[in-house]
């Protein structure tokens, strides 16, 4: 059990917590989606909590369960210290699936994020390279969304350039050291 | 070539009989031995089958008794593609440009379910058989085929050639040749 894992958000998001369930131990806490990165931010900066380990980032698809907001945004977290983990959703509407990205709490969230928004469409605000990163760049939609047909495809002609899959950041640092040119 | 005990030389005045280890043949026919035995394979390995393609080419399958265990990683370099694995989407194009890269005369084998249909992948991201982008040759049954379904897949190609069989990367430019023939006269 985590109890003084809930009791310490509790304390300090109060009625952000939307909804809280733990079954079997497997703590769950619904979070308004405006305070989201605040609360992710706790979870790893509190000395208490220490969720150092961002394990996985996803989303779910509620269409055919008739979720209102239609998708959840779910993060998995995991202390090394306490050994206790905990998974916040949060819900994202269909005509506004934007969330704050976590890539400033968590490095590692970067390309999870991306997975999300390629596999849902759903776009991070502040993710330094936010593109798709599994299906490649012709492919129209989101595979992950139950209104996608399971078997509509996309054809690519020309070999995606995998160049880009570095950050501009980074791109612009590989440039000044190397002599020779790359090809943009 | 051996020549007979006492060589040439003891053969009586006027025999004009070819000794026995000289046989006649066309070049063509030659040529067309020599490439079914020295098949140089390149393995475009994707997924579990490309394990099943490492024990066929490894000590205990041997697919050197098939004259074909040269395995080349580059594509100038070899002469029959086995595509081992699921090819998804995003990799489409670069199996075509390794596959043009490689010299005439050249085959294909497409190896297990995936790389033949899609296999399971019934979804929206993997090539529904290889042969939507190369022209196959050979199609192995599979989801891994076993080795020796790989190595009797490489006889029947290594027939295929010896019979004179046009490659089916040939009927297919010979096809588009024809096509373009129509497309001329049809401008005329």
């Amino acid at each position: 059990m985590a109890e003084f894992v809930l009791e310490n958000l509790r304390r300090r998001f109060g009625d952000a917590l939307e909804r809280v369930s733990d079954d079997r131990g497997d703590l769950t806490v619904w979070v308004d989606r405006g305070r989201v990165h605040e609360l992710l931010e706790h979870c790893k900066r509190d000395p208490e909590l220490d969720f150092c380990f961002c394990m996985d980032v996803t989303a779910v698809d509620y269409l055919s369960l008739g979720g209102n907001p239609r998708f959840a945004v779910v993060y998995h977290l995991y202390s090394l210290a306490t050994g206790k983990r905990v998974r916040v959703k949060t819900g994202v509407p269909e005509d506004d699936p934007v969330v704050d990205s976590a890539v400033d709490v968590w490095k590692s969230t970067d390309w999870f994020e991306r997975e999300v928004y390629d596999m849902f469409g759903i776009r991070f605000e502040g993710h330094p390279n936010m593109k798709r990163i599994l299906c490649h760049r012709d492919f129209q939609g989101h595979a992950l969304r139950k209104d996608y047909p399971a078997d509509l495809r996309w054809k690519l002609l020309r070999p995606d350039d995998l160049l880009d899959e570095i950050s501009p950041e980074e791109m612009q640092r590989v440039r000044a050291r190397v002599s020779h040119p790359i090809s943009e | 070539m051996g020549l007979k005990e006492g060589g040439e030389t003891s053969r009586p005045a006027g025999d004009t009989k070819a000794p026995e280890s000289v046989f006649t043949t066309t070049l063509d026919k030659m040529v067309r031995w020599a490439r079914a035995g020295s098949l140089w394979p390149l393995p475009f390995g994707t997924a579990c089958c490309a394990i099943e393609f490492m024990s066929v080419v490894s000590s205990h399958y041997d697919l050197a008794r098939f004259g074909a265990e040269v395995v080349r990683f580059s594509p100038r370099q070899s002469d029959m593609m086995i595509v081992a694995g699921t090819v998804v989407d995003k990799q489409a194009p670069i199996l075509k440009l390794i596959y043009e890269q490689m010299c005439s005369p050249k085959w294909v084998i497409s190896m297990g379910v995936c790389a033949s249909s899609g296999g399971f992948y019934r979804a929206y991201h993997v090539m529904q058989g290889i042969d939507e982008i190369v022209p196959v040759d050979v199609y192995v049954p599979g989801c891994p085929p076993t080795p020796e379904g790989l190595i009797y897949a490489i006889m029947k190609l290594q027939e295929k050639i010896e019979r004179g069989d046009p490659s089916h990367y040939q009927v297919v430019l010979e096809r588009e040749a024809a096509a373009a023939r129509g497309r001329e006269l049809a401008r005329v």
